[in-house]
């Protein structure tokens, strides 16, 4: 956090004035660790192990707190007699396929939820066959495709839908209530487990643990903070839900100092997903809706939302998008043009894409502040793709690598691409920085900020608003007059923004004004609960709803803080309804009232009748702690004053998740897909569930594999950004950190002959990169397995454009996704590494040839565009 | 001036009659050292902003001169980040104004070796023009045969400093399009 | 005129006062760079740097290898400079910057333990900056009147008069002061004099996320500084120490001082810096003995000579 979000990690160090431990968990020892109390360096990709014997240290001492487990947690769920855990079935789940490498869900269901309800089977694409049949065979199969899709991401905004409510026993006793079967899923995480796996020693464990629970409970909470470094996994969803089961069990969700904190990497990072540009969401978290023979906007509905908590209103949420995106023409009569969303059969992300690039099914690319041909895993692969395309439009503020590759591209170098024979047409069209256009970032902590523009954008530099405005204004004047029905979604599409200055600006502010929506009257909504399904309102992003309340932008508050409580509600704007932290309610106990003293933040005014306190409840403010829902009762009504998670159907924190994952209702360890050591705990050795494209130029090293002995994960540095082009493009970043290098141990050092600030080549099945070397005591070799394990530390903020250059760390890295939301596993792989620099030209691809037969690979002939073999 | 002031100038007059015998503060003050001042304050105006690197959300102050951007620090009054900035963020006026930024529109020909300039809007019909063909020759109605009104052949990465309001007409605009691959560093 | 008016050393109450300026002169300003809290980002570095318009590294840039410091030294285009220190300490030492606990497992062949040994590592990172020292030797050598004394009692060059002849650069104690290539005039910290004119704090100062750099009177930095090392030394951190707080120290105190984890050499600070102009006065004292003696041995000389001449 100090590394990558230093100024954020002041609150860090005032709580540590304050008293509080700090505790750094990573491979590496970096700036956190050094003014962290504790550093823990583990193996990378074994955080599962270390936080399930975490959970499992809370369960059998039993530390969890008790009362808010029983009331606000899935815990006394019963469930279904015929699941099965991974302690059964040696590291599967049942309703695992071994053919499709899919898992089917219905035995993850509660016992007595109404399993005709597609529990965890939300909208999706049948595989083949006919209709009726199809959804069918899809939820008992899972066609191909349809166990593509991201389906997880979808719920960004709250969990998965249920039928029905479950069988409770409170006393946890039940042998198949959630409780219960935590307790033996997590049975042999122990701390002998986490040094073997982890390398942890069962002393430094246990002071992590001790601190844990010692600082939890009614009078004390615990925050987790992470980021890419538990999410870029081939079991990333999986490091996140074992976070929250820890979090739930020693009730540090919706509590002042609690929580599961994501610090995201880029500014607006949180915005990007909530007003998503992912090919599987619209806006606030609603599904992209799947093909299907015959689907009305109903049967969507029906097939993704709960009935119970707030995504009952799902209905609302669409009808006022598809109000806002067609305006007059979306009408109850033709289903508010449904049917003119285009359909998903899969997965489309990014990854796929650039397969499709690379078979020619993809011929048109924008890329619009990223540069995949250094950022993304498998960095060959992506200038592949690029170098296989009709025409490419780039926009940035300099010029990056994703924009010269066919010039001066490693593939140049090495033969691979000749510069005249690639097709690419490309277009580099400058863009306007922050300072230079009005506009929202959404931050990390939900929180909407407004930047005004301060002057112009030099020469033909434009905002993207500017750009995605005019393209789809002069688009729709080709067009216009067109019969042809395709056209008719463009064509009646609102698109009329007004213009300002002298660059024909479009004014951001009118786009916000539609994404918070408006009511019959034209006026401005000031929050979701007013949207309707009748197509009385519109409303661009269902969850920003308020944030032009009263026509007032509420992102551009800036109440300075000394004028303001501690919670800071006049600075900018919080989603969902200005609320600072979520499920707030389960800051009080069932009955409404604070926890301790000590933690107060909503409780329940008795003689108002409302809820109060530092925060805007999350929660409808007048529902009262002893409000039961009646029979048949529908939405955010079928839920409890005691049930805080008001976006879960059942309103409880899911322990275990009944629905809504790919790869199993509970964490489980599994390796890395490139591991140096096997898994002592399952004979199931990696995510059973997870996506790999084993294909030339993404060959993948097998587990233990002598040939690429030792692990190595990337990372960032302080003084440069991601993939480098706002850093690396700076004198003043660039010469702070000048050069790629790798950080190896003096132990390593020695066992390859590695001298410090000498070269080093680092190889895998990919490709090799070369680096200089820093000998360090903060790289540890690690004792794993009966062996030791050696990690190389590698920052891959570099790319041949800029000041500051070096090879890019992500060359090395395969394509190899997560199963929920097919996010690559760039934190953990497999290499090797030599002293000196790497070959050049064709010498470069017959090193790395060699490397693969030595390791018992496929030897590909270097890939050549157009091979297309997806 | 007159004769009195421009002798009083003299630092060898100040140090001889003054309190700095020495001349080492009051007496040896330059001319620039008198004017000099904040280049702040000398800021036609001041704009509120957000830092563009990771996603904590440190407050800007922007200062403008004569329509350029003379400094950017931390806004003292975020409660976020009161005022500080890590290096990236202390670097922002480097990012906006410093070398290196292109601001003119580049264009590279199918099998061309260089770049070529073109101007903007030409830029933009070019563009619009293979959306349009691209959309045309890879369009879906069906996929086996199940309504899916779509292209396959247009995708779209951006990345995660874009705008709300910028995320929004993209996504808004390529729906319209029936182009789905539209991807962001959100994924990545 | 007070006893200690225009002294070259030792204590000095208001050396604003003492550079002539009048008795409602602001207070003395400095920096307290509390070292136990700096996270190494070098937002100071930048924020310098941007606010004072210096040039970049030019020409090829190089690693270093200095663990992640990549400035090397405080110089003309970097006034303030981050180091990084990496130690490997043995586990009985006392904590300090409480040694990370690394915890380690067994390292090694059964029966070697390797790794139990040394599992302690502590990284120190220090915002070094021209220390504005009570007693400025590159202002007392300034023959041109360049390095002055401001009314809040830092030490500034005027770029305006500087003309590069380069005696303050030798006489620094810290070496902080350096010539800039290519521009030939000498440059260093003014602690935003030019800021601190309008009532802001210096650049470095507002942007350190951590308030590792503290800015304002030096007074209350001394007395902030002395609480924080008493609390920290309440908690084990034994070895923490300030360094150019001392006004009795060999420069009367530093404007700019420091609260270190470890002793000054370990971040390349001397231990105990003396102004170099100390021992002016009572040079100039010798000096005027040895003309006299000088003088008097000429005349004894030519006295001799003549008495010799007249020798026969």
């Amino acid at each position: 956090m100090a590394e990558c979000h230093p100024v954020g990690f002041q609150w860090v160090m005032e709580a540590k004035e304050r008293g509080a431990t700090i505790i750094h968990v990573d491979p590496r020892f970096t700036r956190t660790s050094a003014l962290a109390d504790v550093h823990v360096p583990l193996r990378a990709g074994t955080d599962i192990a270390f936080l399930g014997a975490l959970v499992n240290h809370v369960l059998s001492t039993g530390k969890d707190f008790r009362e808010y487990v029983v009331a606000y947690t899935n815990a006394p769920a019963i469930l279904r007699q015929d699941f099965a855990d991974t302690e059964d079935l040696d590291g599967l789940f049942s309703g695992f396929d071994p053919e499709s490498h899919h898992y089917e869900t219905t035995t993850w269901m509660y016992e007595g939820a109404d399993a005709s309800a597609a529990a965890g089977a939300r909208d999706r694409w049948p595989a083949s066959g006919g209709e009726g049949e199809q959804d069918v065979a899809a939820r008992q199969h899972g066609g191909r495709e349809l166990r593509d899709t991201a389906r997880a991401e979808s719920y960004g905004a709250g969990g998965a839908a249920l039928g029905g409510k479950p069988a409770l026993d409170p006393t946890l006793q039940h042998p198949r209530c959630v409780y219960q079967v935590l307790k033996r899923h997590f049975a042999r995480y122990t701390p002998e487990l986490v040094e073997d796996v982890c390398g942890v020693s069962r002393e430094l464990f246990a002071r992590v643990a001790d601190a844990i629970t010692a600082n939890s409970g009614r009078e004390r909470t615990t925050a987790l903070c992470y980021s890419v470094g538990w999410t870029q996994h081939t079991v990333g969803v999986q490091y996140i839900r074992t976070a929250s089961i820890l979090q739930a069990l020693l009730g540090n969700i919706g509590r002042p100092g609690g929580g599961i904190l994501a610090l995201r990497g880029h500014a607006s990072i949180q915005g990007s997903t909530d007003v998503p540009t992912l090919f599987d969401l619209l806006p606030g978290y609603i599904p992209m809706p799947h093909a299907h023979q015959h689907q009305d906007l109903d049967a969507f509905v029906a097939a993704d939302a709960g009935t119970t908590g707030f995504w009952g209103n799902m209905r609302a949420y669409v009808v006022s998008l598809l109000k806002a995106w067609w305006g007059e023409a979306a009408t109850q009569e033709n289903d508010y043009r449904f049917d003119w969303l285009p359909r998903l059969t899969g997965d489309h992300g990014t990854y796929r894409t650039v397969l499709n690039q690379l078979s020619g099914e993809c011929k048109g690319y924008f890329l619009v502040g990223e540069n995949p041909a250094v950022g993304s895993a498998n960095a060959k692969l992506q200038r592949l793709g690029l170098a296989n395309l009709d025409w490419l439009v780039v926009r940035d503020l300099r010029m990056i690598e994703s924009a010269t590759f066919w010039k001066d591209g490693p593939e140049i170098e090495t033969g691979e691409l000749r510069t005249e024979e690639i097709p690419t047409e490309v277009f580099f069209l400058p863009a306007a920085a922050h300072t230079e256009k009005d506009g929202s970032f959404t931050n990390t902590q939900r929180l909407l900020q407004w930047h005004h523009a301060a002057i112009t954008p030099p020469g033909d530099a434009r905002s993207d608003l500017w750009f995605y405005y005019h393209l789809g204004r002069i688009i729709r004047e080709k067009l216009a007059g067109s019969t042809d029905p395709r056209d008719r979604p463009l064509l009646d599409l609102t698109w009329d923004y007004p213009t300002e200055g002298p660059l024909a600006e479009p004014s951001a502010d009118a786009v916000l004004a539609e994404i918070n929506g408006h009511g019959p009257d034209g006026q401005p909504l000031s929050t979701s609960t007013q949207l309707r399904d009748d197509g009385s309102t519109a409303c661009g992003v269902w969850i920003y709803c308020g944030v032009r309340a009263h026509g007032h932008n509420q992102a551009a508050n800036r109440r300075p803080r000394h004028e303001q409580s501690r919670v800071a509600p006049d600075w900018g704007w919080a989603w969902p309804a200005n609320r600072r932290i979520l499920y707030n309610r389960a800051s009080a106990d069932p009955d409404g009232r604070p926890w301790s003293e000590r933690k107060r933040y909503v409780w329940w005014d008795a003689e108002q009748g409302r809820w109060t306190g530092d925060d805007v409840p999350d929660f409808e403010a007048d529902k009262p702690p002893g409000y039961r829902p009646p029979p048949g009762a529908k939405a955010q009504d079928a839920l409890a004053g005691t049930d805080p998670f008001i976006m879960q159907s059942d309103g409880r924190a899911w322990l275990f998740a009944p629905a809504g994952l790919a790869d199993g209702p509970l964490p489980a360890h599994y390796e890395p897909y490139e591991s140096p050591v096997d898994n002592p705990l399952y004979g199931q050795q990696t995510n059973p569930a997870l996506q790999a494209h084993d294909r030339p130029a993404n060959r993948y090293h097998p587990a233990g594999n002598q040939v690429y002995p030792y692990a190595f994960t990337t990372y960032r540095l302080t003084e440069h950004h991601t993939a480098g082009a706002m850093s690396r493009t700076l004198p003043y970043l660039s010469e702070l950190q000048p050069e790629f290098f790798c950080e190896v141990s003096p132990e390593l050092a020695a066992e390859r002959g590695l001298e410090h600030l000498g070269w080093a080549t680092i190889t895998t099945a990919r490709t090799a990169v070369e680096a200089r070397v820093l000998v360090t005591d903060r790289m540890k070799p690690l004792r794993v397995r009966g062996r030791t394990i050696h990690q190389v530390g590698l920052p891959y903020h570099w790319g041949p454009e800029g000041l500051s250059t070096g090879d890019a760390a992500n060359e090395l890295l395969s394509v190899v996704l997560d199963p929920n939301v097919r996010i690559q596993e760039s934190k953990a792989a497999t290499c090797d590494i030599r002293p000196d620099r790497r070959p050049r030209g064709p010498a470069l691809l017959a090193h790395v040839a060699a490397y693969r037969r030595r390791a018992g690979l496929p030897d590909d002939t270097p890939p050549t565009t157009g091979e297309g073999r997806p | 001036m007159g004769l009195r002031q421009w002798i009083d100038g003299w630092p060898v007059y100040r140090q001889l009659t003054g309190d700095d015998a020495l001349g080492r503060g009051s007496a040896a003050r330059s001319r620039g050292t008198e004017r000099l001042s904040a280049r702040t304050e000398q800021a036609d105006r001041v704009v509120r902003s957000v830092c563009p690197y990771c996603a904590v959300g440190c407050g800007q102050k922007v200062y403008v001169k004569d329509e350029k951007v003379t400094q950017i620090e931390g806004d003292p009054d975020s409660p976020i980040s009161r005022g500080r900035l890590c290096p990236k963020g202390a670097a922002s006026k480097q990012l906006v104004t410093g070398p290196g930024r292109i601001s003119t529109v580049l264009h590279r020909p199918a099998h061309a070796t260089g770049w070529e300039r073109i101007p903007l809007d030409r830029a933009m019909d070019m563009i619009a023009d293979r959306v349009i063909r691209t959309r045309r020759e890879s369009w879906q109605d069906t996929h086996r045969g199940v309504p899916v009104r779509r292209t396959l052949g247009i995708a779209s990465l951006g990345g995660a400093t874009l705008d709300n309001e910028e995320n929004y007409l993209m996504k808004k605009l390529y729906t319209a399009l029936g182009a789905i691959q539209i991807e962001n560093q959100a994924r990545i | 005129m007070t006893s200690d008016r225009n002294r070259l050393s030792g204590p000095l109450a208001d050396p604003s006062a003492d550079a002539g300026y009048p008795d409602d002169h602001p207070p003395r300003m400095g920096f307290f760079t509390d070292t136990s809290v700096c996270i190494g980002c070098k937002a100071c570095q930048v924020a310098c740097k941007e606010w004072n318009l210096l040039p970049a590294e030019t020409g090829e840039l190089d690693l270093l290898g200095q663990s992640f410091d990549n400035t090397g030294a405080l110089s003309a285009n970097n006034w303030r400079h981050v180091a990084f220190i990496e130690q490997k300490t043995e586990q009985t030492t006392a904590p300090d910057r409480p040694p990370v606990d690394l915890g380690m497992p067994a390292m090694g062949p059964p029966g070697h333990d390797a790794g139990a040994a040394d599992g302690q590592v502590r990284w120190l990172m220090s915002s070094d900056v021209c220390k504005h020292c009570t007693h400025a030797a590159c202002l007392d050598v300034c023959p041109t009147g360049s390095l002055f004394r401001t009314e809040f009692g830092t030490v500034v060059v005027q770029e305006d008069i500087c003309n590069g002849c380069g005696y303050c650069v030798p006489a620094c104690p810290y070496g902080v002061i350096d010539i800039r290539p290519g521009d030939g005039r000498a440059f260093k910290c003014t602690l935003c004099y030019d800021r601190l004119g309008a009532g802001r704090e210096p650049a470095c100062a507002q942007a350190c996320p951590t308030d590792s750099i503290q800015f304002g009177p030096l007074e209350e930095l001394r007395e902030r500084a002395d609480r924080r090392v008493t609390e920290l030394h309440e908690r084990g951190v034994d070895q923490a120490q300030l360094y150019g707080r001392d006004p009795q120290d060999g420069v009367g105190g530093d404007g700019a001082f420091f609260l270190l984890l470890d002793e000054p050499e370990v971040y390349g600070l001397p231990p105990d810096p003396v102004v170099t102009t100390r021992d002016l006065p009572s040079m100039w004292r010798h000096a005027a003995t040895a003309a006299v003696g000088v003088a008097v041995s000429v005349a004894l000389s030519f006295l001799g000579r003549g008495t010799e001449r007249r020798k026969p």
